[in-house]
């Protein structure tokens, strides 16, 4: 699996996702709860907005100085005895890591949740080579044994299933017996992995942030999984964003206080894991080997272009959380690992507009994606460049769309032709029009009365109203006069 | 004080009560209107689905239109908003971008500008009944547009008023996203009307045409006994 998921057309999807009762009530339940937390969260922290602002700046520095911070992270890694590969696509990315596992002639990998692995499909490239790949966070797992469900959230990785699907999961597939309770389900679930850990040859990550000053990268989970695959196996692979990095353990701070209140409401995970380099003399456990593979993959495209921000991105999924088009339709819907806002404006710039030119569209613009970024991405701002880019650039948009839009400049531009317009729409709206609405209208109006009635035009324009209203005005201030 | 209108053209053609509402209010509140005739649409309907280019030549005959305005008001968030926009979409402009510099200042949506403008807090309106009142996304999100149209309603005499459930989510509307996302649209204005109906309200009260038009054709489609109002017409009751 890559970053796309699923064959089906953008309607099929979103027509299947909103049949799904099942995902709708998980998601939508989910939404509730996590904008609360996520708001309470917030609010906590006293002056958000100053965060939110800090955050900002802090990321656009680094994608401003992108080149210096990589190169001092290279450096780093590469003198506490780490190797850095940089992957312009993610065919070098999965060679490389291909090659680590023939090299190391590995059975048995382990995985902590990692977004960057889904979307250049390193697990299938592995298991293509004979390895066992093991998913450690929980959602990923539930995900892994249900036949490679794909992921729906970039945090809540299954948040489309609800715990009685997830107890079938289990049931039919790892002959689990006990109830739907959650607890009983991730202790099930620990105890199939704990073995895992164990007898590893390889332990992959993601990255939340890699600090170039020192070379490290930190995992910031809630389960301490990244910890175990961190620790545990003998050579540890962590595969990154090319930007996903920061100058100093200052500013992860401040982005890590942004991304776990923002994700889940909380001030801070149970689990930050930081790792600096491979194992040292002194140290307790800790991977012999350590391979950070920082992947470009249509990043440098972004960079400098209009589209720039979106690479602030700190993959925090409020915007998900509170998109009521996600709310509805889910993230399979989206047909990318990357769903949601945040998928809508990613998905077309690393696939392209031939895959995802439906994403921009499946927005109102309502700005509360925006509203909640901790990083200030412009989302809705973003999704818009899409439309403009799709229609004016590409030239992809439907033939109908476009005479409608040009006659809607023509029209709208000239106030004559305006009134003109307006001044017929009753006459030639009337053979659809009963009593005060239109209930089956005809043309590009069809598909609003599919859905609900359409005002009839008024009988007299507001324009009208006003017009007589001020004559008669003029005439009885003439009347009042001469009657005095 | 001299206000010009910009009604809409939801308000010219289907809902010529909002602009006759808007007039009587301001009006009783020392207004003096006039309605520049050669306004038209605001251009979000283009803009909106992309056609930058298009809607451009309706905002260029915008900005001409209102040129010799001191105050511009409108009985809608979203196209106030839309004006705001202007100096952000002729950005670098050296003939245009002042001019909706000048426009974005003088523009308020009808709320705010009897609070913020005129310093009026309660319009002497009387009103009977069980009401609930969307907050547009638009207007409260983009043009931070938020306590104006509350503070309003907690004056109006007879009026009693429930929140929302989720008030602050989008009703499906978003322009041309209610037709060429239709599905997803009705499932949204669905939750939304269904929101409505758990407050009781006789009636719904917004700020928006946009939002009023799809949850009232929605509200009217299913046959729900749940009247749909603008804010204006509320205001304007005696
Ligand atoms: S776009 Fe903003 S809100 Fe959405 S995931 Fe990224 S950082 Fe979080």
């Amino acid at each position: 699996m890559a970053m796309k998921i699923g064959s089906n057309e953008f309607n099929e999807r979103v027509g299947q996702g909103i049949d799904d009762a099942f995902m709708r009530g998980a998601v939508s339940g989910a939404q509730d709860s996590m904008g609360v937390r996520r708001s309470n969260a917030a609010e906590e922290l006293g002056n958000w907005e100053d965060w939110r602002s800090h955050g900002e700046e802090i990321r656009q520095h680094v994608l401003e100085h992108l080149d210096y911070y990589l190169e001092q992270l290279s450096k780093n890694v590469a003198e506490l005895g780490g190797h850095v590969f940089f992957a312009e696509t993610k065919e070098e990315a999965n060679e490389y890591i291909r090659g680590i596992a023939q090299k190391k002639q590995a059975k048995k990998i382990v995985k902590a949740k990692s977004m960057v692995t889904e979307e250049i499909g390193l697990n299938a490239v592995l298991e293509e080579e004979g390895c066992k790949v093991i998913e450690t966070d929980l959602g990923e797992y539930i995900l892994q044994v249900d036949d490679h469900d794909p992921p729906s959230h970039i945090v809540v990785p299954a948040l489309h299933k609800n715990k009685e699907q997830i107890r079938d999961v289990f049931k039919e597939k790892l002959g689990y017996k006990k109830t739907s309770k959650p607890e009983e389900l991730a202790l099930h679930a620990r105890e199939m992995l704990r073995e895992e850990y164990m007898t590893a040859d390889i332990g992959i990550t993601g990255c939340n942030f890699a600090v170039a000053e020192s070379g490290s990268i930190s995992l910031v989970t809630n389960e301490g999984n990244a910890d175990l695959v961190t620790a545990l196996p003998k050579t540890q692979i962590t595969v990154m964003g090319m930007e996903r990095i920061v100058p100093t353990f200052e500013e992860m701070e401040v982005l890590v206080s942004l991304l776990t209140r923002s994700a889940v409401g909380q001030k801070l995970t149970s689990y930050i894991s930081v790792l600096t380099g491979p194992r040292e003399a002194q140290d307790a456990d800790g991977p012999e080997e350590f391979h950070l593979v920082i992947v470009d993959n249509g990043r440098s495209d972004i960079l400098g272009g209009e589209f720039q921000s979106i690479l602030q991105c700190i993959r925090c999924a409020a915007c998900i959380n509170v998109c009521p088009v996600y709310r509805h339709i889910g993230g399979h819907s989206y047909g990318s690992i990357y769903s949601g806002p945040i998928g809508a404006v990613l998905s077309p710039l690393l696939g392209g507009y031939d895959e995802y030119k439906e994403l921009p569209y499946a927005s109102t613009l309502c700005g509360a994606c925006t509203e909640v970024c901790p990083v200030k991405i412009p989302l809705h701002d973003l999704l818009h460049k899409h439309r403009e880019v799709i229609v004016e650039k590409e030239g992809k948009a439907p033939i109908s769309e476009k005479l409608l839009m040009k006659s809607f400049g023509i029209g709208a531009a000239s106030p004559m032709l305006y009134k003109f317009g307006t001044k017929f729409a009753p006459t030639a709206l009337n053979p659809y029009t009963n009593g005060e609405s239109i209930s089956k209208g005809p043309g590009p109006m069809k598909a609003w009365t599919d859905i609900r009635e359409f005002p009839a035009p008024n009988k007299e324009r507001f324009r009208d109203w006003f017009k007589n209203r001020k004559k008669e005005e003029n005439a009885h201030g003439r009347d009042d006069s001469e009657s005095r | 004080m001299k206000v010009s209108l910009f009604v809409t053209c939801l308000g010219d053609l289907f809902q010529s009560d909002v602009g006759k509402a808007t007039v009587e209010v301001l009006e009783r509140l020392g207004c003096d209107i006039d309605f520049p005739e050669s306004q038209v649409c605001c251009g979000q309907p283009a803009y909106n689905s992309g056609y930058v280019k298009e809607s451009k030549e309706a905002m260029k005959r915008m900005m001409k239109a209102f040129d010799h305005s001191e105050y511009v008001v409108c009985p809608s968030g979203s196209c106030a908003y839309m004006f705001h926009e202007y100096q952000h979409i002729f950005k670098s402009d050296p003939v245009w971008e002042p001019k909706a510099k000048k426009l974005a200042e003088k523009t308020y949506e009808l709320t705010e500008f009897i609070v913020d403008v005129l310093k009026v807090d309660d319009v002497g309106a009387k009103f009977e009944g069980n009401v609930t009142y969307h907050t547009s996304c638009h207007m409260t999100r983009l043009l931070g547009v938020k306590s104006a149209p509350m503070t309003l309603l907690s004056n109006v005499e007879g009026l009693k008023y429930t929140e929302l459930p989720g008030k602050e989510q989008c009703c499906g509307f978003g322009g041309t996203f209610s037709v060429k996302m239709g599905p997803i649209s009705e499932q949204m204005v669905d939750e939304k009307v269904q929101h409505v109906e758990e407050t009781e309200a006789e009636y719904l009260i917004g700020a928006d045409s946009g939002c009023l038009m799809n949850i009232g054709g929605r509200i009217n489609r299913k046959g729900k006994p749940i009247k749909v109002l603008h804010i204006a017409e509320v205001l304007n009751s005696r």
